[in-house]
C-alpha cells in the first residue's frame, strides 16, 4: 500500500452461495477473484467490463456493504471490516445508476439532501437545511427545488440531487455506479462536467463504474478492466486506450460504436474458442510505483 | 416506396391535458433501406413506432394525412387488417427481450405460433422454419433450443430469438425500438452486424429507433432527428453527420464524449430541459435552449429544404450555396 492511497484492496475474493439443489452442498459462484489495487487521492479510477463481470459486487465491497470472502479492504490503512458503518460513510459515498429509484419519492429534495447530516447528528435542523441549500446551489439546482419532490424533476436534476446528498458530509471518495447511463446524452455531459468541477472544488477521488467506454476514456486517470470476476488489465487510461494488451480489452475497445459515419459495425467474430482463450490469457495489471 | 408517412400526429390524453406526443411527422422508407429515428427520451420516437404498428394505447388518437404500407392505406385499416399485417409483412423488435418473450411458453411454441397465425402451414413446417432462422441468427443446436424457456437463455441469445421471431414470416419492414440498449457492447456489435447482414440478404426495410448516435452513424442510410414531438432534421446519414444543420443536431453530436475532446475537460452540453408537450407550443420547440434563438423563432417553423434531400426545421439553418457545396471534397 502506498502513502497517499485512500482505499486499497488486497487479494479480494467474493463468492456468492447459489441456492442448492434438494440435497448436496450449495455451489459457489465466484463473483470477484483475487482483486488488488490502490485508489489514490485525486484518482479517477474507471472500472469497465461486461454485465456479470463483478463490477457492482466490487463496488459493494469497497463501500463495506459486502464483506469479502477472502482478502481485505483498507481505508486509510485501517481494515474497513473493523470500522463502524457511519465512519466509513463519512469517507466514502455512493451515486447509483438510476436516479428514479435511488431517491425516496415521499421525501422532499431538502430532506433527501440533508438526511446524511441528520444521521450523523452533529448539526441542528437549521444548520442542516442551510448546508443542504448550499449543496443544491453547488450542484446547480436553484433553491426552489428545496421543497420539491423527486417526481417533479427530470432525470438529470435527480442525479444532481443524488450527487448533493453524496457530498453533504464532505467525503473523500465517491463511488459512481453507471452515473449517467440512465440519462440522455445532452444531460449526460452536464452531469459529467459537474463531476469534474466538483472534483476540483472538493479534492475528490472517484471510482467510476461504466460500460460506456467513451465516458470512461473521457473521465478517468486509470482504468481497470474486469472479465469473469478478475481484473484482466489495469493501467493509466492513456495506456489502456492506446495500447490495450489483453484480448478482452481489445475486444471491448473494438466493439465500441463511436460516432463515425460510414465505418459500419465491426466484425468481432467471438466464438467459444476466442472466449476460452480470453479466459486463460494472463492478466496485465500494472502496479503503480 | 415501402412505407410513406405524412403529417402523423398522436395525441395522448393525460390528467394535465392532451399531450401532443407526435406532431406532423413525415418520413419514407424504401426496400433495403435503414431509417434511423434518433432523439432523446420523450421526443416521440417510440410513440411514432408504435403508431405505425397500430399498438398505441387505446386512449391515444392518431391522425395523418397519408400513411401507406406498400401502397395500402393504413389509416383506414381495421384492427383486424392491421393485425394480419403485423408480424407478417411488418414486424418488430423491442428493447427488452425478456418482456417481449412469454416466460410461460417454450421458444419453439412462440416462434411457431407467429408462423401459424399468418400462414396456413402446419406445426412441422413452422418448426423447420424456426430451426432454420435460429441457425441464421447464430444460435447453435437450434433444434434443442426450441424446447427451452426464455429464462434459460442469456440476454443476447434472447434478443437473437426475438430477431428470429420477427423474421418468421419473411417481413418486408422491421421496426426495431432500441434493440440493443439492454445488452453489453460486444453483444450489441454482434447483433447489429447480424441485423445488417440479414437486412441486406433479405432486402428488408428497417426503421431503427435509438438515442445512440454512435450506432446511427454505423448503420443508417437515412436519419430523422426528433425533438419534442417534431422532426427537426431529416437527411441522408452521410450528409447529417458531415453537415448537420439544425442547432439541436449539432449540439447533440457535440455532447457525445469522443476521443477528440480533450480528456477531463468540460464537454459541450445543452442547457435546460426538454419542454412539456402538454400544451401545444408555438414556434420552434428548441428555442429556449438554443444559442441562436431570436424573436423570429416564436412563429411556427416548417421543415425547410437546406440541401439535397436534406430538411431542417430552423430558420437560421441557411441553405447551402453551390459554392460552399463544391468546396467540400
Amino acid at each position: 500500500m502506498s502513502e497517499d492511497s485512500i482505499l486499497s484492496l488486497a487479494n479480494v475474493t467474493h463468492d456468492f452461495k447459489r441456492r442448492r439443489a434438494l440435497t448436496g452442498p450449495s455451489p459457489l459462484i465466484r463473483a470477484v477473484e483475487d482483486v488488488s489495487f490502490d485508489v489514490r487521492k485525486g484518482d479517477i479510477l474507471g472500472i469497465v467490463g461486461e454485465s456479470g463481470s463483478g463490477k457492482t459486487t466490487l463496488a459493494k465491497i469497497m463501500l463495506g456493504l459486502l464483506p469479502p470472502t477472502q482478502g481485505e479492504v483498507l481505508l486509510d490503512g485501517t481494515p474497513i471490516a473493523k470500522m463502524p458503518r457511519k465512519r466509513i460513510a463519512e469517507r466514502i459515498q455512493f451515486i447509483f445508476q438510476d436516479p428514479y429509484s435511488s431517491l425516496n419519492p415521499r421525501q422532499s429534495v431538502g430532506q433527501i439532501v440533508a438526511y446524511p447530516l441528520y444521521l450523523r447528528g452533529q448539526e441542528n435542523a437549521a444548520e442542516r437545511d442551510k448546508k443542504a441549500r448550499e449543496l443544491l446551489d453547488i450542484v446547480g439546482l436553484s433553491s426552489r427545488f428545496f421543497d420539491a419532490y423527486p417526481s417533479q424533476m427530470s432525470g438529470g436534476q435527480r442525479q444532481r440531487v443524488a450527487i448533493a446528498r453524496a457530498l453533504i458530509t464532505r467525503p473523500d471518495l465517491l463511488i459512481c455506479d453507471e452515473p449517467t447511463s440512465a440519462l440522455d446524452v445532452s444531460v449526460q455531459s452536464q452531469v459529467l462536467n459537474l463531476l469534474l468541477e466538483l472534483r476540483e472544488e472538493f479534492g475528490l477521488t472517484y471510482v467510476m463504474i461504466s460500460h460506456n467506454m467513451a465516458v470512461i476514456q473521457h473521465m478517468t486517470t486509470h482504468v481497470a478492466v474486469m472479465f469473469l470476476g478478475r481484473i484482466v488489465e489495469m493501467d493509466t487510461s492513456e495506456k489502456v486506450f492506446q495500447t490495450p494488451q489483453h484480448p478482452y480489452t481489445q475486444l471491448l475497445l473494438s466493439s465500441t460504436l463511436s460516432v463515425e459515419q460510414g465505418a459500419g459495425v465491426p466484425d468481432l467474430n467471438v466464438d467459444a474458442d476466442a472466449r476460452r482463450a480470453m479466459r486463460d490469457h494472463p492478466s496485465y495489471v500494472t502496479q503503480r510505483v | 416506396m415501402l412505407l410513406n408517412v405524412e403529417n402523423l400526429n398522436v395525441v395522448i390524453p393525460t390528467q394535465g391535458g392532451p399531450l401532443h406526443a407526435v406532431q406532423d411527422v413525415s418520413f419514407n422508407v424504401s426496400k433495403g433501406e435503414t431509417l434511423c429515428i434518433v432523439g432523446e427520451s420523450g421526443c416521440g420516437k417510440s410513440v411514432t413506432a408504435l403508431s405505425l404498428l397500430g399498438l398505441l394505447p387505446k386512449s391515444a388518437t392518431r391522425s395523418a394525412s397519408r400513411m401507406t404500407f406498400d401502397g395500402k392505406d393504413m389509416i383506414t385499416m381495421s384492427d383486424k387488417q392491421i393485425r394480419a399485417l403485423r408480424g407478417d409483412r411488418l414486424s418488430m423488435i423491442f428493447q427488452e427481450p425478456m418482456t417481449a418473450l412469454n416466460p410461460l411458453h417454450t421458444l419453439g411454441r412462440q416462434l411457431t405460433d407467429v408462423y401459424m397465425a399468418h400462414r396456413r402451414g402446419d406445426r412441422k413446417e413452422a418448426r423447420e422454419r424456426a430451426v432454420y432462422l435460429l441457425e441464421r441468427v447464430g444460435i447453435a443446436r437450434a433444434a434443442e433450443r426450441l424446447g427451452q424457456y426464455p429464462h434459460e437463455l442469456s440476454g443476447g441469445l434472447r434478443q437473437r430469438v426475438v430477431i428470429a421471431m420477427a423474421l418468421m414470416c419473411e417481413p418486408e419492414l422491421i421496426v426495431a425500438d432500441e434493440p440493443t440498449t439492454a445488452l453489453d457492447v460486444t453483444i450489441q456489435a454482434e447483433l447489429l452486424r447480424l441485423l445488417a447482414e440479414l437486412q441486406k440478404s433479405m432486402g428488408l426495410g428497417m426503421i431503427m429507433i435509438t438515442h445512440d448516435l454512435g450506432l446511427v452513424s454505423r448503420i443508417a442510410d437515412r436519419v430523422v432527428v426528433m425533438y419534442a414531438g417534431q422532426v427537426i432534421e431529416n437527411a441522408p446519414a452521410k450528409e447529417l453527420f458531415e453537415n448537420p444543420k439544425h442547432p439541436y443536431t449539432r449540439a447533440l453530436l457535440g455532447s457525445v464524449p469522443n476521443p477528440s475532446h480533450p480528456r477531463m475537460q468540460p464537454l459541450p452540453s445543452i442547457p435546460g430541459t426538454v419542454p412539456s408537450l402538454v400544451q401545444k407550443m408555438e414556434g420552434c420547440h428548441f428555442r429556449d435552449r438554443c444559442e441562436l434563438a431570436s424573436e423570429e423563432c416564436r412563429v411556427s417553423i416548417p421543415l425547410l429544404e437546406v440541401g439535397t434531400e436534406h430538411a431542417a426545421r430552423c430558420i437560421k439553418a441557411e441553405p447551402e450555396t453551390s459554392v460552399a457545396r463544391s468546396a467540400v471534397p
